[in-house]
């Protein structure tokens, strides 16, 4: 990966969630496409605005469940019919039903792991350092009490004084350059 | 009949939008989170803190030592022999993992059905669960005797080619409370990691930044991955809720699926159930309660928590109670010598004032009491009843393993119980421990969760832009 230096984005600071998804909503509509809102609780409104609408966690969960279901059950079956079979009070060495519980708990296990591991993964975490914890206000703000629109430099109609000047017309607190 | 409505206290509701409210109103996002980041960053620990924290302390040192006698001496330390054969040990196993139960559903199931009020005390009962589940691990393991071979019950290919055996509800305890372990801990940890990154953002010292920036994996609070993030603590609730029903369903497995007169019963899985949540709740309580006092969170934990828990317990007793009739009615239905004695052995035999004191502590005071909303926010009779409700749901634990025990089909074989010294050792040991646990999470630790209060503000309702001019 070649190295990433000069600008990442300009950050855009707003005191309420409201100000943030009007922001966003009207980027969008501009045509922006490499852009994210950061905020301290989860804001489904912004998620939409900036067009993220379905995430592949409940895919990864489902994957993770019926294979640790299926794990399980194989297991049983193999240890009770191949590899060791006993006779426990003269039940049929495939006694399915008793096998149940072992793969239930199984599935949840691996689909609670999945789901949990799937997102951090699907999210790039962890990711111990990222470009914006470079501005003191991201810092400041973003797991307290404010709320960010980030438009990227990667994006093709961004350029630094135009995205300064198009940014600030939707009065936010503060507009600062963010560097890699 | 005629029925009265009945009215909320005023200050629960919010007079703007006639909605319930569920934290004191005059809180904003900054005050929330410096009140509650502030226990964790601040560097001066309260003496309190330090008091409990060396009694605790103690008490987990009391395990240390009982647990090294035991494993010097053997299993025969405890009272256990022939025929109470699992004692102390079970009892005690029972009792934790069900404790754990209530932080589970507080998380998970109260998840699902959008309760916005258990976001104040979610954080600190699922911790609850994990400190419970630990201690409760603890005791099937050093019951075995020999617990270094515990390893054994994990199906691993061993050079003596020996499997376990899945048909025996034992082992399926052992997958249901390891799974159990595993989700709540992830859970747990996942629920966190936005508010790690919040203190990571708070702390002044360095040592606290490294420690919380880890902690964190470098959380940015990208609205990508909040959505992520949020599809993913529904599917883990979602599956938590099973998870959590089938635990202590596979635990009355233990006792329901063997043939002893009072533990062969059908009512065991749902009466287990509501039992484990009824006492959960009332730890949760236990905790709450000094804890809400110690730490000034009153405007966060507040009377209509103790309201809604104290209802939640009036339910579950309720559940119990049918479960603890459904007993009795069985043992004359059934019309079988055994069942019948046992059950009035239960009550009437040598050791019946167990079983009164059971009935006292889960029937007649807290189901005569619960109704009362005066009562159910009123602090030190919440407090009270906890203590009861958790009393009392360690005698049933005791009257399903002993009383069942002691006296089964041969009279010649009968015998007795009375625990030894080690035995409440090691019990009073794992309340040292699990409060010594406790006071750790909440000096490191957000107890809590700072992000999911702040969806609770009204800030936090997106409104359009004119009547957002008009405030």
């Amino acid at each position: 990966m070649p190295a990433r230096e000069g600008t990442y984005g300009l950050l855009a600071e707003f005191e309420t969630p409201g100000d943030l998804v009007r922001a966003a909503r009207k980027a969008r509509e501009d045509g922006w496409r490499r852009m994210d809102c950061y905020t301290p609780y989860p804001v489904e409104e912004a998620a939409e605005a900036i067009g993220f609408h379905r995430n592949k966690v409940p895919l990864v969960t489902l994957i993770g469940g019926l294979m640790g279901g299926a794990a399980a059950f194989a297991l049983e079956v193999w240890v009770s019919v191949l590899a060791y079979p006993l006779n426990i009070a003269g039940r049929p060495l495939y006694s399915w039903p008793a096998f149940i519980v072992p793969a239930y708990e199984w599935t949840i296990l691996w689909a609670g792991l999945s789901a949990a591991f799937g997102m951090l993964a699907l999210n790039g975490l962890p990711a111990l350092y990222h470009p914006l914890f470079n501005a003191p206000s991201f810092r400041d703000g973003a797991t307290t009490d404010k709320f960010f629109l980030c438009l990227e430099a990667l994006d093709p109609k961004f350029n630094l004084a135009e995205t300064k000047a198009y940014l600030a017309g939707f009065a936010p607190t503060s507009v600062v350059e963010v560097d890699y | 009949m005629a029925t009265k409505e009945v009215k909320p206290p005023e200050h629960w509701v919010d007079p703007a939008t006639g909605e319930y409210r569920v934290i004191a109103p005059g809180q904003t996002f900054r005050s929330i989170t410096e009140k509650i980041a502030r226990i964790v960053l601040t560097p001066h620990t309260p003496m309190g803190w330090f008091g409990l924290f060396t009694v605790a302390g103690g008490g987990a040192t009391v395990l240390m030592v009982a647990v090294t006698w035991l494993f010097l001496k053997g299993v025969g330390i405890w009272a256990i022999t022939q025929p109470v054969a699992w004692g102390f040990a079970i009892i005690n196993f029972v009792w934790w993992i069900g404790i754990g139960h209530a932080g589970t559903l507080i998380s998970a199931i109260l998840l699902l059905f959008k309760q916005g009020w258990r976001n104040s005390i979610s954080r600190f009962a699922e911790a609850m669960t994990i400190f419970a589940v630990m201690c409760a691990g603890m005791f099937p393991l050093i019951h075995t005797g020999r617990p270094w071979l515990a390893y054994w019950m994990f199906p691993l290919p061993y050079t003596m080619t020996v499997w376990p055996q899945f048909r025996s509800p034992l082992m399926w305890d052992v997958f249901a409370v390891s799974t159990y372990a595993t989700i709540s801990v992830v859970f747990w940890y996942i629920g966190m990691v936005p508010d790690l990154a919040t203190l990571r953002d708070r702390a002044q010292s360095r040592i606290a930044q490294y420690f919380y920036g880890m902690l964190s994996v470098g959380w940015r609070g990208s609205v990508r991955h909040w959505m992520r993030y949020e599809t993913a603590s529904l599917l883990l609730a979602g599956l938590a809720t099973p998870l959590v029903l089938s635990v202590h369903t596979v635990i009355s497995f233990d006792f329901a699926v063997a043939v002893l007169p009072g533990w062969h019963t059908t009512i065991f899985p749902p009466y287990f159930v509501a039992g484990a949540i009824y006492s959960g709740f009332a730890m949760v309580l236990t905790l709450a309660i000094p804890l809400r006092k110690f730490y000034h969170l009153e405007a966060l934990v507040t009377d209509r928590h103790m309201d809604n828990m104290g209802k939640v317990m009036l339910v579950t007793g309720f559940i119990v109670a049918y479960g603890y009739g459904m007993e009795a009615f069985m043992a004359w239905y059934s019309a079988d010598h055994w069942e019948a004695f046992a059950f009035w052995n239960r009550a009437f035999g040598p050791m019946g004032w167990s079983y009164w004191t059971l009935i006292a502590c889960n029937l007649v005071i807290p189901l005569t009491t619960l109704w009362s909303r005066k009562l159910r926010t009123n602090i030190p009779f919440m407090f009270f009843i906890s203590i009861v409700v958790n009393t009392g749901m360690w005698f049933e634990r005791f009257v399903i393993v002993v009383t069942s025990l002691y006296r089964d089909f041969l009279p010649s074989a009968w015998g007795t119980y009375r625990a030894t010294k080690w035995d409440y050792a090691t019990f009073v040991g794992t309340l040292g421990f699990f409060t010594f646990m406790f006071l750790l999470f909440v000096r490191f630790l957000p107890m809590i969760p700072m992000n999911e209060i702040r969806m609770l503000l009204p800030a936090a309702k997106i409104k359009p832009k004119a009547a957002e001019a008009a405030d």
